[in-house]
């Protein structure tokens, strides 16, 4: 088996429930390495709870979930970040005070080993993987175009830079999957672009990207493909312009009479 | 430019001076507090120090990994009880000084460990009562483990516990060194102040490592902490151990000292007060947590010896009891901090942009930014 083959996230029969509602019923989805995958739907389809799934937050009740070939039920979030899944949130999560510098540091620890020992003795070990680690994060902050003091707390970044911090943090843990949950959210045009050319040149890099998003305009510019979540049930699944053209997309977002509509007119509602 | 270039290196120099000076004073304080205000005042001056190192172990608790612990003085006890039952005539046990506070630090750790256990799915408020109720069980049983075998004695404490000594040289009694007559709370003091730096050098190294980032990370966010493969657990029940560890120290040196403990001395008052000082101070901040303590111990002592006096020579008599007055101001003094200074007294955010502006690389780095950004 070449493992450059078969695809990095295999996600079959996925359920969850919380209680009496089906958040996931019966989601199958494969995301092959080095694309940009796009998730959609309205409002509370589940597209977040997927996600949680995913990142170990949440943990399934039904279906397997395989990534890199190996399959992963009930683990821990810190054991997938391991494994190479690093996400964003979709109402930032960043750590707040400390500096912008430092909570990209935070990301490499995922990755590092030193440890009590260490830190007191300050063994040459210890002091060169720290001096690793905060070049590293260097690189980051200038890979997502933070261009501020390092020493700048997280909180006082503005809206979109905080954004690409989130970014910045995901990446430092080496992901081989990116999950971003809505990171073109309330961005102005010039941000949302930046933001595109910076998941292109991250796809580029060969990670594969996840990404939950609105902007339909970034969905059809970025993905190669995408599925649509409705109710906790997979819809569609396809080519970005395709699935923009299926009705049952579009009565999902605009109600059933309005699958009759021109579909261009009806994608460009959202 | 070259202005620039020397600025960091008459800053190193400062700082050096700093420290030589603070050296000397520290060395002279118990001499010169002796000479000035008498003997009790170099007692006072240990215990305070014996507070900031609790204070510190409480820091990593709370400052850092943003734990709320409101038993923290259980694992002081545990400590102090370690020493006292392995070196006293309770059980004829007269072990070395050097086994038995090593051993009084590991107990301690092995009981924050067994409080972090239960409580890793705890936050805040939760966390705070599942702690305060801990401390609570230990004190209560220090009380009453006198009976069916009385192994703590009960509520009349353990007296006689030996004062710290080894080899021969015990730091009971007044020592002749280099024909100076140094008394016992003198050289109490100075050990002390070996295990205070130490416990702030340890504190130092742990804030800026990977382990400290990981704390903090946990601090502001635990989603996010664990989602960035942080191991929660681990990483929390290590900042109890830790915590733990410099009580139980704090705790055995605080037998030898006293040479007297009762389950009295660990009560929740403690408990609150160890807390005020790191939150006073500024949680999560070395120098704030160190000052707290300092305030918190000299402050009310002051007041007791002062409080009578003044209302005598503002009134003519003493109206109001100097111990009452005492938590009364002191209570005043905690709302107005709040008010005013609601990050405490020397806040950890502050602490870190002078930092930045000491970093020769960091300011290097940032002037290179700004140029970038200008062109």
């Amino acid at each position: 088996m070449t493992p450059q083959n078969n695809p990095l996230l295999e996600l079959n029969g996925l359920g969850k429930h919380f209680g009496g509602l089906a958040a996931l019923t019966e989601v199958s989805l494969h995301i092959k390495r080095g694309e940009i995958y796009g998730l959609i739907g309205p409002n509370g389809a589940g597209k977040t709870t997927l996600f949680n799934v995913v990142t170990g937050l949440y943990q399934l009740d039904h279906g397997t979930f395989t990534f890199d070939g190996v399959a992963y039920a009930h683990c821990k979030p810190h054991v997938l970040a391991q494994a190479g899944i690093a996400r964003t949130f979709q109402n930032i999560r960043l750590f707040a005070n400390m500096s912008a510098l430092e909570n990209i540091m935070v990301g490499r620890h995922v990755r590092t080993h030193t440890g009590i020992w260490g830190a007191l003795t300050r063994n040459t070990a210890a002091r060169t993987e720290e001096r690793v680690i905060s070049l590293r994060a260097r690189e980051l902050l200038r890979y997502v175009g933070i261009d501020r003091p390092h020493q700048t707390l997280a909180k006082h970044l503005s809206y979109g830079e905080q954004r690409r911090l989130e970014i910045a943090r995901a990446l430092a843990t080496e992901p081989k999957l990116l999950a971003l949950d809505e990171p073109a959210a309330g961005m102005n045009a010039t941000e949302t672009e930046s933001l595109k050319s910076l998941l292109q040149t991250i796809r580029a890099s060969g990670i594969t990207v996840m990404l939950i998003e609105h902007d339909v305009k970034l969905i059809l510019a970025l993905c190669d493909r995408v599925a649509v979540l409705d109710y906790g049930k997979k819809i569609a699944e396809g080519v970005p312009e395709e699935v923009r053209r299926n009705p049952a997309v579009i009565a999902a977002y605009l109600g059933g009479e309005a699958a009759n509509l021109p579909a261009s007119e009806a994608g460009k509602e959202e | 430019m070259t202005t620039l270039g020397k600025f960091p290196y008459c800053k190193k120099c400062n700082t050096w001076r700093v420290y030589g000076m603070l050296a000397v004073v520290l060395f002279a304080l118990p001499f010169g507090t002796d000479a000035l205000l008498g003997r009790g005042w170099v007692r006072i001056a240990d215990f305070a120090l014996l507070y900031i190192m609790l204070a510190l172990g409480l820091n990593i608790v709370v400052g850092y990994a943003g734990l709320l612990d409101l038993g923290y003085v259980a694992f002081f006890a545990v400590g102090a009880y370690n020493y006292a039952l392995l070196s006293s005539p309770q059980f004829g046990l007269h072990w070395p000084v050097w086994v038995v506070l090593p051993l009084g630090g590991l107990l301690a750790c092995f009981f924050g460990v067994l409080l972090g256990a239960p409580t890793l799915r705890l936050r805040g408020d939760y966390l705070a009562i599942v702690t305060l109720g801990f401390g609570e069980i230990i004190r209560i049983f220090l009380n009453n483990l006198n009976a069916p075998i009385n192994i703590t004695n009960g509520p009349q404490g353990i007296n006689m516990i030996d004062p710290i000594q080894s080899s021969g040289f015990s730091l009971g009694i007044t020592h002749q060194i280099f024909g100076i007559n140094v008394p016992s709370v003198h050289l109490y003091y100075y050990l002390f102040l070996c295990f205070t730096l130490l416990v702030i050098f340890v504190s130092l190294r742990l804030e800026n490592s990977r382990i400290g980032r990981a704390w903090m990370a946990i601090r502001e966010d635990e989603v996010a902490a664990e989602a960035m493969g942080i191991n929660t657990r681990n990483i929390k029940l290590l900042a109890f151990a830790m915590g733990a560890t410099f009580g139980g120290l704090s705790g055995g040196l605080f037998a030898g000292f006293q040479g007297f403990i009762s389950p009295e001395s660990f009560g929740l008052m403690e408990s609150v007060m160890i807390l005020c000082m790191v939150v006073l101070g500024g949680m999560g901040n070395i120098g704030g947590v160190i000052l707290g303590g300092v305030l918190l111990v000299l402050l009310p002592e002051a007041l007791r010896n002062g409080a009578g006096p003044v209302q005598q020579w503002l009134f003519g008599k003493t109206l109001v009891d100097p111990e009452s007055l005492r938590m009364l101001l002191f209570g005043l003094a905690l709302i107005v901090v709040m008010l005013v200074r609601p990050a405490g007294l020397w806040p950890s955010t502050q602490r870190r942009r002078e930092l930045s502006d000491s970093d020769e690389d960091v300011v290097k780095q940032e002037q290179g930014s700004v140029y970038d950004a200008s062109k």
